[in-house]
Protein backbone atom coordinates (compact mmCIF):
# COMPACT_ATOMS: atom_id res chain seq x y z
CA UNK A 1 0.00 0.00 0.00
CA UNK A 2 2.41 2.71 1.01
CA UNK A 3 4.35 2.59 -2.54
CA UNK A 4 0.66 3.51 -4.51
CA UNK A 5 0.84 6.97 -6.17
CA UNK A 6 -1.37 9.65 -5.60
CA UNK A 7 -2.43 9.44 -9.26
CA UNK A 8 -3.10 5.71 -8.45
CA UNK A 9 -5.30 6.02 -5.74
CA UNK A 10 -7.20 8.45 -7.32
CA UNK A 11 -8.01 6.44 -10.10
CA UNK A 12 -8.48 3.37 -8.64
CA UNK A 13 -11.03 5.32 -6.12
CA UNK A 14 -12.69 7.07 -9.00
CA UNK A 15 -12.81 3.15 -10.78
CA UNK A 16 -15.29 2.12 -8.10
CA UNK A 17 -17.94 4.78 -8.45
CA UNK A 18 -18.49 3.42 -12.12
CA UNK A 19 -21.35 1.10 -12.32
CA UNK A 20 -22.26 -1.96 -14.78
CA UNK A 21 -24.05 -1.42 -17.51
CA UNK A 22 -23.76 2.42 -17.48
CA UNK A 23 -22.32 4.29 -20.08
CA UNK A 24 -18.86 6.90 -19.51
CA UNK A 25 -18.02 9.67 -21.53
CA UNK A 26 -14.32 10.00 -20.66
CA UNK A 27 -11.10 12.24 -21.12
CA UNK A 28 -7.85 11.11 -21.77
CA UNK A 29 -5.54 10.25 -18.83
CA UNK A 30 -6.65 9.39 -15.53
CA UNK A 31 -10.20 9.31 -16.54
CA UNK A 32 -10.18 7.05 -19.52
CA UNK A 33 -7.40 4.94 -16.84
CA UNK A 34 -10.21 5.06 -14.44
CA UNK A 35 -13.02 4.03 -16.81
CA UNK A 36 -11.01 0.79 -18.35
CA UNK A 37 -10.39 -0.28 -14.46
CA UNK A 38 -13.93 -0.33 -14.01
CA UNK A 39 -14.74 -2.75 -16.93
CA UNK A 40 -12.02 -5.09 -15.84
CA UNK A 41 -12.95 -5.65 -12.69
CA UNK A 42 -16.51 -4.74 -11.30
CA UNK A 43 -17.90 -3.08 -14.54
CA UNK A 44 -17.48 -5.80 -17.55
CA UNK A 45 -20.56 -3.93 -19.26
CA UNK A 46 -19.41 -0.11 -19.12
CA UNK A 47 -19.24 1.43 -22.28
CA UNK A 48 -16.70 3.94 -23.06
CA UNK A 49 -17.71 6.89 -24.85
CA UNK A 50 -14.59 8.92 -26.55
CA UNK A 51 -15.14 12.64 -28.17
CA UNK A 52 -13.50 11.81 -31.55
CA UNK A 53 -16.60 10.26 -32.23
CA UNK A 54 -15.68 6.35 -30.99
CA UNK A 55 -18.19 4.33 -28.88
CA UNK A 56 -17.24 1.52 -27.13
CA UNK A 57 -13.48 0.93 -26.85
CA UNK A 58 -11.66 -1.22 -25.54
CA UNK A 59 -8.10 -0.33 -23.81
CA UNK A 60 -4.95 -2.33 -24.82
CA UNK A 61 -2.84 -2.51 -21.77
CA UNK A 62 0.22 -0.07 -22.30
CA UNK A 63 -0.65 1.32 -25.39
CA UNK A 64 -3.28 3.88 -24.15
CA UNK A 65 -4.54 6.87 -26.51
CA UNK A 66 -2.71 10.37 -25.46
CA UNK A 67 -5.79 12.13 -27.76
CA UNK A 68 -9.59 10.80 -27.40
CA UNK A 69 -9.19 11.13 -31.48
CA UNK A 70 -7.12 8.72 -32.71
CA UNK A 71 -6.70 5.26 -33.94
CA UNK A 72 -5.31 4.21 -30.16
CA UNK A 73 -8.18 5.49 -28.83
CA UNK A 74 -10.84 3.83 -31.42
CA UNK A 75 -8.92 0.09 -31.01
CA UNK A 76 -12.04 -2.54 -30.69
CA UNK A 77 -14.74 0.15 -30.94
CA UNK A 78 -18.19 -0.80 -31.73
CA UNK A 79 -19.36 2.50 -33.09
CA UNK A 80 -17.31 5.20 -34.77
CA UNK A 81 -19.28 8.12 -35.74
CA UNK A 82 -18.48 12.44 -35.68
CA UNK A 83 -17.50 14.45 -32.94
CA UNK A 84 -20.33 17.10 -32.93
CA UNK A 85 -22.65 13.30 -33.15
CA UNK A 86 -20.98 12.32 -29.91
CA UNK A 87 -22.31 15.62 -27.85
CA UNK A 88 -25.54 15.10 -29.30
CA UNK A 89 -25.83 11.57 -27.57
CA UNK A 90 -25.00 13.50 -24.48
CA UNK A 91 -27.12 15.79 -25.42
CA UNK A 92 -30.45 13.69 -25.53
CA UNK A 93 -29.41 11.80 -22.21
CA UNK A 94 -27.60 8.73 -22.82
CA UNK A 95 -24.55 9.40 -21.01
CA UNK A 96 -24.51 8.31 -17.51
CA UNK A 97 -21.67 10.07 -16.31
CA UNK A 98 -19.14 12.38 -17.76
CA UNK A 99 -15.70 12.01 -16.23
CA UNK A 100 -13.05 15.36 -16.07
CA UNK A 101 -10.02 16.41 -14.85
CA UNK A 102 -9.40 20.45 -13.65
CA UNK A 103 -6.81 22.60 -13.51
CA UNK A 104 -8.99 24.56 -11.20
CA UNK A 105 -12.09 23.87 -9.68
CA UNK A 106 -13.91 25.88 -6.81
CA UNK A 107 -16.76 25.35 -3.79
CA UNK A 108 -19.30 25.03 -6.25
CA UNK A 109 -17.48 22.66 -8.39
CA UNK A 110 -16.97 25.58 -11.22
CA UNK A 111 -14.06 24.23 -13.44
CA UNK A 112 -11.40 26.59 -15.04
CA UNK A 113 -9.26 25.50 -17.85
CA UNK A 114 -9.07 28.55 -20.29
CA UNK A 115 -6.83 31.46 -18.20
CA UNK A 116 -4.99 31.81 -14.92
CA UNK A 117 -4.96 35.47 -14.24
CA UNK A 118 -7.79 37.47 -16.56
CA UNK A 119 -8.56 36.97 -20.30
CA UNK A 120 -7.40 40.81 -20.43
CA UNK A 121 -3.93 40.52 -18.59
CA UNK A 122 -3.86 36.42 -18.74
CA UNK A 123 -0.54 35.09 -16.52
CA UNK A 124 -1.12 31.90 -18.54
CA UNK A 125 -3.32 31.37 -21.46
CA UNK A 126 -4.66 27.49 -21.14
CA UNK A 127 -5.26 25.34 -24.03
CA UNK A 128 -9.18 25.54 -24.12
CA UNK A 129 -12.04 23.81 -23.01
CA UNK A 130 -12.46 20.98 -25.75
CA UNK A 131 -15.03 18.75 -24.91
CA UNK A 132 -15.16 19.73 -20.87
CA UNK A 133 -17.86 22.57 -20.99
CA UNK A 134 -20.03 20.25 -23.03
CA UNK A 135 -19.19 17.41 -20.85
CA UNK A 136 -20.52 19.26 -17.69
CA UNK A 137 -23.87 20.84 -19.21
CA UNK A 138 -24.99 17.72 -20.84
CA UNK A 139 -23.85 14.45 -19.23
CA UNK A 140 -26.02 12.77 -16.60
CA UNK A 141 -23.32 12.75 -13.80
CA UNK A 142 -20.29 14.70 -13.39
CA UNK A 143 -17.07 12.92 -11.79
CA UNK A 144 -14.36 15.11 -11.15
CA UNK A 145 -10.73 13.97 -10.45
CA UNK A 146 -8.12 15.93 -9.40
CA UNK A 147 -5.03 15.87 -7.19
CA UNK A 148 -5.59 17.68 -3.44
CA UNK A 149 -3.73 21.20 -3.18
CA UNK A 150 -4.57 24.91 -2.32
CA UNK A 151 -3.92 26.14 -6.18
CA UNK A 152 -6.39 23.74 -7.41
CA UNK A 153 -8.76 23.86 -4.94
CA UNK A 154 -9.79 27.31 -4.92
CA UNK A 155 -12.52 29.54 -3.63
CA UNK A 156 -13.61 31.00 -6.93
CA UNK A 157 -11.95 30.18 -10.14
CA UNK A 158 -10.37 32.61 -12.79
CA UNK A 159 -12.48 31.55 -14.88
CA UNK A 160 -16.03 29.59 -15.42
CA UNK A 161 -14.61 27.32 -18.27
CA UNK A 162 -16.76 24.30 -17.48
CA UNK A 163 -20.36 25.58 -14.63
CA UNK A 164 -20.75 23.51 -11.83
CA UNK A 165 -23.21 24.76 -9.56
CA UNK A 166 -22.39 28.45 -10.50
CA UNK A 167 -23.09 30.37 -6.98
CA UNK A 168 -24.56 27.98 -5.48
CA UNK A 169 -28.39 26.97 -5.03
CA UNK A 170 -30.24 26.60 -8.01
CA UNK A 171 -28.62 28.95 -10.18
CA UNK A 172 -26.97 26.36 -12.65
CA UNK A 173 -30.77 25.72 -12.96
CA UNK A 174 -31.27 29.32 -13.66
CA UNK A 175 -28.89 29.80 -16.05
CA UNK A 176 -30.76 27.33 -18.25
CA UNK A 177 -28.48 24.32 -17.46
CA UNK A 178 -31.43 22.04 -17.43
CA UNK A 179 -29.59 18.90 -17.55
CA UNK A 180 -26.68 16.92 -15.20
CA UNK A 181 -25.73 16.99 -11.78
CA UNK A 182 -22.19 17.45 -9.91
CA UNK A 183 -21.93 13.67 -8.54
CA UNK A 184 -18.41 13.20 -6.60
CA UNK A 185 -15.63 14.98 -6.67
CA UNK A 186 -12.51 12.32 -5.98
CA UNK A 187 -8.83 13.32 -5.17
CA UNK A 188 -5.45 11.80 -3.63
CA UNK A 189 -7.03 12.39 -0.01
CA UNK A 190 -10.75 12.62 -0.31
CA UNK A 191 -13.84 11.89 -1.99
CA UNK A 192 -16.32 14.55 -1.77
CA UNK A 193 -19.84 15.46 -3.34
CA UNK A 194 -22.18 18.74 -3.28
CA UNK A 195 -24.49 19.44 -0.27
CA UNK A 196 -28.23 19.24 -1.99
CA UNK A 197 -29.07 22.66 -0.54
CA UNK A 198 -26.57 24.95 -1.21
CA UNK A 199 -24.63 23.11 -3.52
CA UNK A 200 -21.11 23.70 -1.89
CA UNK A 201 -18.41 21.35 -2.01
CA UNK A 202 -18.21 18.73 1.24
CA UNK A 203 -16.32 16.23 2.57
CA UNK A 204 -17.79 12.36 2.94
CA UNK A 205 -14.65 10.23 2.48
CA UNK A 206 -11.21 10.32 3.67
CA UNK A 207 -8.19 8.67 1.90
CA UNK A 208 -6.31 5.77 4.13
CA UNK A 209 -4.43 7.28 6.79
CA UNK A 210 -5.53 11.09 5.79
CA UNK A 211 -7.81 13.47 8.59
CA UNK A 212 -10.12 15.83 8.34
CA UNK A 213 -7.30 18.70 9.16
CA UNK A 214 -4.84 17.70 6.20
CA UNK A 215 -8.02 17.71 3.58
CA UNK A 216 -8.65 21.26 4.89
CA UNK A 217 -5.50 22.81 4.63
CA UNK A 218 -5.08 21.41 0.97
CA UNK A 219 -8.11 23.62 0.20
CA UNK A 220 -8.54 27.01 -0.54
CA UNK A 221 -11.78 27.21 0.74
CA UNK A 222 -14.06 26.69 3.94
CA UNK A 223 -15.24 22.95 2.95
CA UNK A 224 -18.58 21.50 4.42
CA UNK A 225 -18.49 18.04 6.53
CA UNK A 226 -20.88 15.26 5.67
CA UNK A 227 -22.02 14.14 8.90
CA UNK A 228 -20.75 10.57 8.53
CA UNK A 229 -16.90 11.11 7.33
CA UNK A 230 -16.09 7.59 6.46
CA UNK A 231 -12.09 6.62 5.73
CA UNK A 232 -12.43 4.85 2.28
CA UNK A 233 -11.64 1.08 1.87
CA UNK A 234 -7.35 0.79 0.45
CA UNK A 235 -6.51 0.27 -2.79
CA UNK A 236 -6.51 -4.07 -2.89
CA UNK A 237 -3.20 -5.19 -4.37
CA UNK A 238 -5.22 -6.32 -7.46
CA UNK A 239 -6.63 -3.47 -8.18
CA UNK A 240 -3.21 -1.84 -8.01
CA UNK A 241 -1.52 -4.69 -9.97
CA UNK A 242 -4.42 -4.33 -12.89
CA UNK A 243 -4.27 -0.45 -12.98
CA UNK A 244 -0.49 -0.50 -13.25
CA UNK A 245 -0.91 -3.50 -16.15
CA UNK A 246 -3.59 -1.02 -17.84
CA UNK A 247 -1.02 1.84 -17.99
CA UNK A 248 2.31 0.44 -18.38
CA UNK A 249 1.22 -3.10 -20.36
CA UNK A 250 1.52 -6.76 -19.44
CA UNK A 251 4.37 -7.66 -16.70
CA UNK A 252 7.02 -9.10 -18.28
CA UNK A 253 8.17 -12.62 -16.33
CA UNK A 254 11.81 -12.50 -15.87
CA UNK A 255 13.52 -15.78 -14.95
CA UNK B 1 -23.86 38.79 -57.61
CA UNK B 2 -24.76 42.73 -57.06
CA UNK B 3 -27.54 41.86 -55.54
CA UNK B 4 -26.04 39.74 -52.53
CA UNK B 5 -24.28 42.02 -50.48
CA UNK B 6 -27.11 43.60 -49.03
CA UNK B 7 -28.81 40.51 -48.34
CA UNK B 8 -28.87 39.26 -43.98
CA UNK B 9 -25.67 37.18 -43.66
CA UNK B 10 -27.28 33.75 -43.53
CA UNK B 11 -29.45 34.78 -47.01
CA UNK B 12 -25.96 36.10 -48.39
CA UNK B 13 -24.51 32.56 -47.86
CA UNK B 14 -27.40 31.22 -49.25
CA UNK B 15 -26.75 33.01 -52.46
CA UNK B 16 -23.16 32.85 -52.99
CA UNK B 17 -23.89 29.11 -53.13
CA UNK B 18 -26.81 29.27 -55.56
CA UNK B 19 -24.41 31.53 -57.76
CA UNK B 20 -21.16 29.45 -57.25
CA UNK B 21 -22.05 26.21 -59.04
CA UNK B 22 -19.53 23.15 -59.14
CA UNK B 23 -18.95 21.73 -62.47
CA UNK B 24 -18.84 18.39 -62.82
CA UNK B 25 -15.23 18.70 -64.42
CA UNK B 26 -11.62 17.09 -63.10
CA UNK B 27 -10.73 19.26 -60.64
CA UNK B 28 -7.24 17.82 -59.69
CA UNK B 29 -4.83 20.06 -59.49
CA UNK B 30 -1.17 20.78 -57.12
CA UNK B 31 -1.71 21.75 -53.16
CA UNK B 32 0.47 24.96 -54.63
CA UNK B 33 -2.27 25.31 -57.55
CA UNK B 34 -5.16 24.84 -55.12
CA UNK B 35 -4.23 27.02 -52.10
CA UNK B 36 -4.12 30.44 -54.96
CA UNK B 37 -7.68 30.06 -53.64
CA UNK B 38 -7.24 31.44 -50.64
CA UNK B 39 -6.25 34.98 -50.19
CA UNK B 40 -5.40 37.51 -47.43
CA UNK B 41 -7.99 38.18 -44.52
CA UNK B 42 -9.77 34.68 -45.50
CA UNK B 43 -11.08 32.58 -42.47
CA UNK B 44 -9.29 28.86 -43.11
CA UNK B 45 -11.63 26.07 -41.33
CA UNK B 46 -8.69 22.48 -40.87
CA UNK B 47 -10.55 19.52 -41.06
CA UNK B 48 -9.82 16.48 -39.06
CA UNK B 49 -9.03 17.43 -35.41
CA UNK B 50 -5.67 17.60 -33.45
CA UNK B 51 -3.31 15.04 -34.98
CA UNK B 52 -5.91 13.02 -36.43
CA UNK B 53 -5.98 13.58 -40.64
CA UNK B 54 -5.33 17.12 -40.24
CA UNK B 55 -4.59 18.09 -44.25
CA UNK B 56 -1.35 18.74 -43.44
CA UNK B 57 0.16 18.64 -47.62
CA UNK B 58 -2.43 21.09 -47.93
CA UNK B 59 -1.65 22.96 -44.72
CA UNK B 60 2.38 23.11 -45.48
CA UNK B 61 1.30 24.78 -49.15
CA UNK B 62 -0.43 27.34 -47.35
CA UNK B 63 2.25 28.01 -44.95
CA UNK B 64 4.19 28.99 -47.37
CA UNK B 65 2.41 31.41 -49.53
CA UNK B 66 2.56 33.71 -46.07
CA UNK B 67 -0.72 34.57 -46.29
CA UNK B 68 -1.57 37.37 -43.82
CA UNK B 69 -4.72 38.35 -41.59
CA UNK B 70 -6.13 34.95 -41.85
CA UNK B 71 -8.48 33.12 -39.03
CA UNK B 72 -8.26 29.85 -38.26
CA UNK B 73 -11.15 27.58 -37.36
CA UNK B 74 -10.64 24.11 -36.19
CA UNK B 75 -12.44 21.28 -33.54
CA UNK B 76 -9.31 20.99 -31.76
CA UNK B 77 -5.99 22.91 -33.20
CA UNK B 78 -2.33 21.31 -32.81
CA UNK B 79 0.69 22.65 -33.48
CA UNK B 80 -0.44 23.98 -37.37
CA UNK B 81 -1.91 26.61 -35.45
CA UNK B 82 1.62 28.03 -34.13
CA UNK B 83 3.25 27.72 -37.39
CA UNK B 84 0.34 30.12 -38.96
CA UNK B 85 1.28 32.60 -36.18
CA UNK B 86 4.83 31.94 -36.46
CA UNK B 87 5.14 32.86 -39.61
CA UNK B 88 2.68 36.41 -38.99
CA UNK B 89 -0.49 34.83 -41.16
CA UNK B 90 -3.09 34.14 -38.08
CA UNK B 91 -4.80 37.01 -36.78
CA UNK B 92 -7.44 34.86 -34.95
CA UNK B 93 -8.10 31.37 -33.81
CA UNK B 94 -11.64 30.10 -33.38
CA UNK B 95 -11.13 26.57 -31.77
CA UNK B 96 -12.10 24.89 -28.40
CA UNK B 97 -8.78 23.69 -27.85
CA UNK B 98 -4.94 24.31 -28.84
CA UNK B 99 -1.80 22.01 -28.09
CA UNK B 100 -0.49 18.82 -29.41
CA UNK B 101 -1.25 16.92 -26.31
CA UNK B 102 -1.19 16.69 -22.24
CA UNK B 103 2.64 14.76 -23.07
CA UNK B 104 3.89 18.10 -24.58
CA UNK B 105 2.61 20.31 -21.83
CA UNK B 106 1.02 24.18 -22.98
CA UNK B 107 2.10 25.12 -26.35
CA UNK B 108 4.70 27.89 -26.12
CA UNK B 109 3.82 29.66 -29.47
CA UNK B 110 0.17 29.93 -28.51
CA UNK B 111 1.05 31.41 -24.94
CA UNK B 112 3.47 34.04 -26.33
CA UNK B 113 0.57 35.27 -28.96
CA UNK B 114 -2.31 35.05 -27.18
CA UNK B 115 -0.72 36.42 -23.73
CA UNK B 116 0.52 39.59 -25.61
CA UNK B 117 -2.99 39.79 -27.59
CA UNK B 118 -0.94 39.32 -30.67
CA UNK B 119 -3.54 36.24 -31.66
CA UNK B 120 -7.42 36.79 -30.66
CA UNK B 121 -8.55 33.09 -29.68
CA UNK B 122 -12.17 32.73 -29.67
CA UNK B 123 -12.97 29.86 -27.18
CA UNK B 124 -15.63 27.63 -28.07
CA UNK B 125 -17.05 24.38 -26.90
CA UNK B 126 -16.30 21.42 -28.76
CA UNK B 127 -20.13 21.14 -29.55
CA UNK B 128 -20.66 24.54 -30.22
CA UNK B 129 -18.05 24.47 -32.80
CA UNK B 130 -19.86 21.66 -34.25
CA UNK B 131 -23.14 22.56 -34.14
CA UNK B 132 -21.48 26.23 -35.82
CA UNK B 133 -20.35 24.22 -38.53
CA UNK B 134 -23.54 22.39 -38.74
CA UNK B 135 -25.38 25.52 -38.93
CA UNK B 136 -23.52 26.59 -41.76
CA UNK B 137 -23.96 23.39 -43.39
CA UNK B 138 -27.48 23.21 -42.97
CA UNK B 139 -28.33 26.67 -43.83
CA UNK B 140 -29.87 28.19 -41.19
CA UNK B 141 -28.34 31.45 -38.97
CA UNK B 142 -28.09 29.47 -35.94
CA UNK B 143 -28.76 26.29 -34.36
CA UNK B 144 -30.30 25.81 -30.35
CA UNK B 145 -28.49 23.93 -27.83
CA UNK B 146 -28.57 23.01 -23.71
CA UNK B 147 -24.48 23.88 -23.61
CA UNK B 148 -22.31 27.12 -22.89
CA UNK B 149 -25.11 28.40 -20.63
CA UNK B 150 -23.78 29.97 -17.60
CA UNK B 151 -20.24 30.09 -18.29
CA UNK B 152 -17.80 32.72 -19.05
CA UNK B 153 -16.95 31.38 -22.29
CA UNK B 154 -20.58 32.49 -23.31
CA UNK B 155 -20.37 35.78 -21.76
CA UNK B 156 -16.96 36.55 -23.67
CA UNK B 157 -18.13 35.61 -27.15
CA UNK B 158 -21.44 37.71 -26.06
CA UNK B 159 -23.19 34.51 -26.69
CA UNK B 160 -27.20 35.26 -26.99
CA UNK B 161 -29.90 32.80 -26.09
CA UNK B 162 -33.17 31.77 -27.46
CA UNK B 163 -36.47 30.69 -25.90
CA UNK B 164 -38.24 28.18 -27.45
CA UNK B 165 -41.59 29.12 -28.87
CA UNK B 166 -43.41 26.31 -28.11
CA UNK B 167 -41.99 25.40 -24.80
CA UNK B 168 -40.70 28.44 -22.81
CA UNK B 169 -37.60 26.81 -22.87
CA UNK B 170 -34.47 29.04 -23.14
CA UNK B 171 -31.48 27.58 -24.95
CA UNK B 172 -28.11 28.78 -25.89
CA UNK B 173 -28.23 30.35 -30.08
CA UNK B 174 -25.21 28.96 -31.02
CA UNK B 175 -24.43 31.28 -34.77
CA UNK B 176 -23.37 29.90 -38.12
CA UNK B 177 -19.84 29.78 -39.18
CA UNK B 178 -18.92 29.96 -42.95
CA UNK B 179 -15.98 29.63 -43.97
CA UNK B 180 -14.31 31.08 -46.96
CA UNK B 181 -12.23 27.82 -47.40
CA UNK B 182 -12.42 24.52 -45.91
CA UNK B 183 -9.13 22.23 -46.10
CA UNK B 184 -10.10 18.40 -45.83
CA UNK B 185 -7.79 15.15 -46.45
CA UNK B 186 -9.96 11.83 -47.31
CA UNK B 187 -8.63 8.96 -47.80
CA UNK B 188 -9.74 8.64 -51.69
CA UNK B 189 -11.28 11.54 -53.94
CA UNK B 190 -12.12 10.45 -57.99
CA UNK B 191 -11.34 13.61 -60.05
CA UNK B 192 -14.54 15.08 -59.77
CA UNK B 193 -14.60 15.58 -55.58
CA UNK B 194 -16.83 12.84 -54.52
CA UNK B 195 -14.81 11.82 -51.52
CA UNK B 196 -14.59 8.92 -49.28
CA UNK B 197 -13.26 8.71 -45.67
CA UNK B 198 -12.55 5.52 -43.68
CA UNK B 199 -12.85 5.80 -39.78
CA UNK B 200 -14.46 8.37 -37.69
CA UNK B 201 -15.43 11.83 -39.80
CA UNK B 202 -14.46 14.57 -37.48
CA UNK B 203 -16.39 17.48 -38.24
CA UNK B 204 -15.30 17.25 -41.51
CA UNK B 205 -18.70 16.79 -43.40
CA UNK B 206 -20.28 19.97 -41.67
CA UNK B 207 -17.52 22.35 -42.43
CA UNK B 208 -16.90 21.36 -46.12
CA UNK B 209 -20.81 22.11 -46.58
CA UNK B 210 -20.81 25.20 -44.62
CA UNK B 211 -17.44 26.08 -46.79
CA UNK B 212 -17.65 28.62 -49.76
CA UNK B 213 -14.58 26.74 -51.07
CA UNK B 214 -13.24 23.51 -50.55
CA UNK B 215 -10.18 21.89 -50.93
CA UNK B 216 -9.51 18.17 -50.68
CA UNK B 217 -6.54 16.54 -50.59
CA UNK B 218 -6.53 12.54 -50.63
CA UNK B 219 -4.31 9.20 -49.77
CA UNK B 220 -5.63 7.93 -53.68
CA UNK B 221 -7.38 9.50 -56.44
CA UNK B 222 -9.72 6.86 -57.58
CA UNK B 223 -11.89 6.22 -60.85
CA UNK B 224 -15.66 7.54 -60.26
CA UNK B 225 -16.18 3.75 -61.05
CA UNK B 226 -14.19 2.81 -57.57
CA UNK B 227 -16.37 5.53 -55.72
CA UNK B 228 -19.39 4.11 -57.06
CA UNK B 229 -18.43 0.74 -56.26
CA UNK B 230 -19.24 2.00 -52.73
CA UNK B 231 -21.23 4.58 -52.28
CA UNK B 232 -22.53 4.45 -48.44
CA UNK B 233 -18.46 5.36 -47.69
CA UNK B 234 -18.98 8.58 -49.57
CA UNK B 235 -18.67 11.90 -47.46
CA UNK B 236 -18.96 14.61 -49.84
CA UNK B 237 -20.46 14.45 -53.19
CA UNK B 238 -19.10 16.20 -56.11
CA UNK B 239 -20.92 19.56 -56.23
CA UNK B 240 -19.69 19.83 -52.53
CA UNK B 241 -15.98 20.27 -54.04
CA UNK B 242 -13.64 22.83 -55.43
CA UNK B 243 -10.44 21.33 -55.99
CA UNK B 244 -8.86 17.37 -55.62
CA UNK B 245 -5.33 17.02 -54.57
CA UNK B 246 -3.13 13.90 -54.88
CA UNK B 247 -1.41 13.60 -51.77
CA UNK B 248 -0.24 10.26 -50.51
CA UNK B 249 0.73 10.37 -47.03
CA UNK B 250 -1.01 14.02 -47.06
CA UNK B 251 -1.97 14.37 -43.37
CA UNK B 252 2.31 13.09 -42.22
CA UNK B 253 3.16 13.82 -39.06
CA UNK B 254 -0.32 13.18 -38.16
CA UNK B 255 -2.52 10.17 -38.69
CA UNK B 256 -4.82 8.70 -41.38
CA UNK B 257 -7.11 6.24 -39.94
CA UNK B 258 -6.25 2.44 -41.39
CA UNK B 259 -2.98 4.37 -43.27
CA UNK B 260 -0.30 5.35 -40.77
CA UNK B 261 0.31 6.50 -37.00
CA UNK B 262 1.06 9.73 -35.61
CA UNK B 263 4.98 10.25 -35.53
CA UNK B 264 5.33 10.88 -32.26
CA UNK B 265 9.09 11.51 -32.04
CA UNK B 266 8.05 14.22 -34.60
CA UNK B 267 6.16 16.17 -32.09
CA UNK B 268 8.58 15.55 -29.83
CA UNK B 269 11.36 17.19 -31.72
CA UNK B 270 8.93 19.80 -32.50
CA UNK B 271 7.82 20.72 -28.79
CA UNK B 272 11.42 20.88 -27.50
CA UNK B 273 12.48 23.40 -30.26
CA UNK B 274 9.27 25.22 -29.62
CA UNK B 275 10.28 25.51 -25.92
CA UNK B 276 13.53 26.32 -26.09
CA UNK B 277 13.00 29.26 -29.23
CA UNK B 278 9.36 30.27 -29.31
CA UNK B 279 7.91 31.50 -32.64
CA UNK B 280 11.95 31.20 -33.90
CA UNK B 281 11.80 27.80 -33.62
CA UNK B 282 7.85 27.63 -35.52
CA UNK B 283 9.01 30.15 -37.99
CA UNK B 284 12.16 27.25 -39.00
CA UNK B 285 10.08 24.91 -39.11
CA UNK B 286 8.28 25.99 -41.37
CA UNK B 287 11.37 27.37 -43.67
CA UNK B 288 12.71 23.78 -43.18
CA UNK B 289 9.50 21.29 -43.37
CA UNK B 290 6.62 23.62 -45.47
CA UNK B 291 8.80 25.53 -47.78
CA UNK B 292 10.56 22.93 -49.99
CA UNK B 293 7.26 21.60 -50.57
CA UNK B 294 5.23 18.53 -49.36
CA UNK B 295 7.47 15.94 -51.17
CA UNK B 296 10.56 16.96 -49.54
CA UNK B 297 9.28 16.51 -46.19
CA UNK B 298 8.21 13.43 -46.74
CA UNK B 299 11.68 12.58 -48.55
CA UNK B 300 13.38 13.65 -45.71
CA UNK B 301 11.08 11.60 -42.96
CA UNK B 302 12.05 8.49 -45.32
CA UNK B 303 10.34 4.92 -46.59
CA UNK B 304 11.00 3.65 -43.56
CA UNK B 305 10.02 6.01 -41.09
CA UNK B 306 6.78 6.05 -43.34
CA UNK B 307 6.29 1.88 -43.29
CA UNK B 308 7.29 2.25 -39.84
CA UNK B 309 3.86 4.40 -39.00
CA UNK B 310 1.57 2.71 -41.75
CA UNK B 311 2.28 -0.89 -39.43
CA UNK B 312 1.01 1.08 -36.05
CA UNK B 313 -2.26 1.86 -37.88
CA UNK B 314 -2.53 -1.63 -39.19
CA UNK B 315 -1.66 -3.28 -36.13
CA UNK B 316 -4.86 -1.34 -34.27
CA UNK B 317 -7.56 -1.80 -37.07
CA UNK B 318 -10.44 -4.30 -36.63
CA UNK B 319 -9.85 -8.09 -38.35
Amino acid sequence: MSDVTAEELMAITASRLLADHKVVFAGVGMPLLASGLARHRHAPHLTIVLEGGIIGTSLRPGKLPISTNEMRAAYGAQMLTDITDIFLYAQRGFFDYGFLGAAQVDMYGNINTSVIGTMEHPRVRLPGTGGANDIISLCNEVLIVTQHEPRRFVERVDFVTSPGYLSGGDSRVRAGLINGRLGAVVTDLALLDFEPASRRMRLCGLQPGVTVAQVREQTGFDLLLADDINELTPPSAEEIAEYRELRDGPVLETL
Amino acid sequence: MEHVAVLPKMSRARAERETARRRALDKRMTAEAAVQMIKDGDHVAIGGTLYSRTPMALVFALLAQRRRHLTVSRPLACYEIELFASTGALDRIVSSWVGIGLPWGLPPIFRHYTERGEVAYDEWSHLAMGLRYKAGAMGVPFLPTLTMLGSDLAVRLDLQTVTCPYTGERLAAVPALNPDVALIHAHRADMFGNVQVDGYQHMDVDMARAARTVIVSAEQIVSPEQIAARPDQTMLPHFTVDAVVAAPHGAYPHECYGRYGPDLQHFDAYAAAAKEHGPAAGLRYVQENADPGFASFLAQAGPDRLAALAADAQELMPR
